[in-house]
């Protein structure tokens, strides 16, 4: 499982925005990479920066205000961020596709679902007939399990629910084949019951079709059902990264501690919830030492002035924590000995 | 028995959908069908449901800020449902709201003081300086400071938001607070520590919670019964423990397996049901949820079950459970 190619790879990605108040790091300095095939979740809060991340991906950060200012976004040997706009254009919805949130606005009111599928394949098919077309969206709409496909094809937006609409919105993404489906959110507006159908529908699709899927959500649970691995983002930075399984049975940061112990969990009443204190800091109003520190009850001198780096743990499984440096576990280790 | 703080009964809510140049009334969209349940002193009451099954809708009619089209409420022994409008804005000294979105539900234009100090301005409850007092007081109960008094809505964070929200509904010291999805626009840390002041609100201030949410975990942790709605009907109501560990109508057999949790090894009982939530306007004959429900028998289609107790203090409106009950 290993062995599988990495497909895209995000290396010291710094995506910043130019306010009045000056560079604003949403993203800042970020590495990470999928291989072929897998499912790679992007967790945190709001404001943490994982949408701009995909934005970045997609090469769709709105500009001005926004910029990649450092780093580069491999895929297949190619920087993304040295293309032309004409180029990302052809890797945008061929190579790399996205669904979004709210599949309502990103479909157009004003046209039929055929149309716009078949627009899609337009696009970058350009040689293929009318008739090719439409049996590809066709196909593609009975793959994602709409039902009444060729029905469907006639009619608007406004007269599907939430869930076909994003059933929709995955057909059109899959159209072309795409080595990587970016999903922001693609469960946040809909009902468990939808929800639980969709996600089914984007584990079955990555099985069979063997597309790579970057998932961005902020729900810890939709992350232990689909990843296999998972990215924990704070203020900007990732703090954490392993494992699926490691990531929930041994969380090591203390940031990933305290959201997995804040969810109240359905299956059983927990007297009280862990909470942790305070706010999620606005973006670019921490500068120096780890962005956590001022919330994290395990903060000590160092957090505060020094900013620590992505640390090692074992083969697979990284943390952003001064207390998993190994020069800090060997102090801890000598003081502990000492008394 | 002691007679519950509030009792619903037969409540319902028909919009009209009107077509036409005169506005014809063509067809209703049922959002609330027939619900009756009780809230007795002190606890809390979690209603959950998916959008559009009435829940919200519920949570504004007991406070009539939407007329109820039948039905009765009543609270503390008064029938709300026969108040006139002066005499009801005296009773919701008694019953206050907490809004989902605390971008909206706050006057961008007021200081905090002003906000907070408008319900007693309302109710005409004390002078300018213990009014003033009373909101710095409830500033800290809620885990702000006095100092935030003089700030703008725009400068808090959505946690700090909904704090102000809460206090808002503390200020006339009522006894019932409907919080419809207090959280559910928080980020989870952020969502703890308002669902952490609301439980510790409840003890000290002896309150009782309606609280309308959407999400099963939440309502779990928070309540002491809950109630499962489904297509402006309640399909379901039993004390949070018996509702999560041996629910009885399919519907929340299925919502609760839908759920996703926070643990790569859980293993689901999966109750898959296909297809979506059909057009409260036109809701399907018999029992509602016939159209996605994996055991239904031929009655469904044509009769409407009875909502009533299957076990004691927990009421099912399903066919499957129609032997089982004590006559």
């Amino acid at each position: 499982m290993e062995n599988r190619k990495t497909i895209l790879d995000v290396k010291g990605l710094k995506t910043s925005f130019f306010t009045d108040d000056g560079e604003i790091p949403a993203v800042d300095n970020i590495d990470f990479h999928i291989r072929e095939g897998e499912v790679l979740g992007i967790v945190g809060e709001s404001g943490c920066g994982k949408s701009v991340t995909s934005l970045s991906v997609m090469g769709l950060v709105p500009s001005p205000p926004g910029k990649i200012t450092e780093g580069e976004i491999l895929f297949q040997d190619k920087d993304l961020t040295k293309l032309s706009e004409k180029q990302m254009r052809a890797i945008r919805g061929n190579d790399i596709a996205m669904i979004f949130q709210e599949p309502m606005t990103s479909l157009n009111p004003l046209f039929t679902i055929g149309d716009q599928l078949r627009e899609a394949v337009k696009i970058h098919k350009k040689d293929w007939s009318k008739k090719q077309i439409q049996e590809r969206a066709i196909e593609m709409m009975k793959l994602v399990g709409l039902p009444r496909a060729e029905g469907l094809m006639k009619e608007y937006p406004h007269q599907l629910s939430g869930g076909m609409r994003q059933r929709v919105m995955i057909a059109m993404a899959l159209l072309c084949d795409p080595k990587v489906l970016i999903a922001d959110e693609p469960t946040t507006a809909l009902d468990v019951t939808i929800q639980a159908q969709i996600l089914k529908l984007i584990k079955n699709l990555n099985e069979r079709l063997n597309t790579a899927v970057l998932l961005i959500t902020h729900d810890l649970g939709v992350v232990a059902e689909t990843c296999e691995r998972v990215i924990v983002m704070y203020a900007g930075k990732v703090v954490e990264e392993g494992p699926v399984h490691k990531i929930f049975k041994d969380p090591q940061h203390p940031y990933t501690r305290g959201l997995l112990e804040s969810v109240p969990d359905m299956r059983f009443k927990k007297e009280r919830l862990y909470s942790i204190p305070g706010n999620v800091p606005k973006p670019g109003t921490i500068r120096t030492g780890c962005r956590f520190a001022a919330r994290c009850e395990f903060a000590f001198d160092r957090c505060i002035v020094e900013n620590p780096d992505l640390y090692r743990t074992e083969e697979d499984h990284q943390t952003r924590c001064f207390l998993f440096d190994p020069k800090e576990v060997q102090a801890h280790d000598r003081t502990v000995v000492k008394s | 028995m002691t007679e519950p703080l509030l009792r619903v009964e037969g409540l319902k809510k028909y919009f009209p959908i009107k077509s036409g140049i005169l506005g014809q009334v063509k067809n209703h969209v049922k959002a609330v069908d027939d619900v009756s349940f009780t809230v007795n002193e002190g606890e809390t009451l979690g209603i959950v449901g998916e959008s559009g099954c009435g829940k919200s809708t519920t949570g504004r009619m007991l406070m009539r800020l939407l007329e109820p089209t039948e039905g009765k409420v009543i609270f503390d022994g008064q029938e709300l449902t026969a108040l006139s409008t002066s005499e009801m804005r005296k009773v919701r000294r008694d019953i206050q709201m907490v809004f989902q979105d605390p971008y909206a539900s706050l006057n961008p234009r007021h200081t905090i003081e002003k906000i907070l100090m408008e319900p007693l301005n309302v109710h005409n409850l004390g002078d300018p300086k213990e009014r003033k007092k009373k909101v710095y007081e409830f500033l800290e109960i809620v885990g702000l400071s006095s100092y935030h008094a003089k700030r703008y809505p725009h400068q808090f964070s959505g946690g700090q938001r909904q704090r102000i929200g809460i206090a808002r509904a503390l200020m006339t010291n009522p006894k019932l607070i409907i919080a419809d999805e207090p959280v559910s626009a928080l980020d989870v840390s952020i969502q703890a520590q308002v669902l952490n002041l609301m439980q510790d609100l409840q003890k000290e201030l002896k309150l009782t919670y309606i609280f309308i949410a959407h999400d099963l975990g939440v309502v779990r942790h928070i309540s002491d019964r809950v109630g499962v709605m489904y297509l402006g009907q309640m399909a379901e109501l039993a004390d949070s423990e018996a509702l999560y560990e041996k629910p009885l109508h399919p519907y929340t057999q299925a919502l609760l397996s839908a759920v996703p949790v926070p643990d790569p090894d859980f293993l689901r009982e999966e109750v898959v049901i296909k297809g979506d939530v059909p057009s409260p306007a036109n809701p399907p004959s018999g029992c509602r949820f016939h159209t996605r429900c994996p055991f239904k028998m031929d009655i469904c289609e044509t009769t409407v079950p009875i909502f009533a107790e299957v076990e004691k203090g927990h009421s099912v409106a399903c066919h499957l459970y129609e032997e089982s009950r004590p006559q």
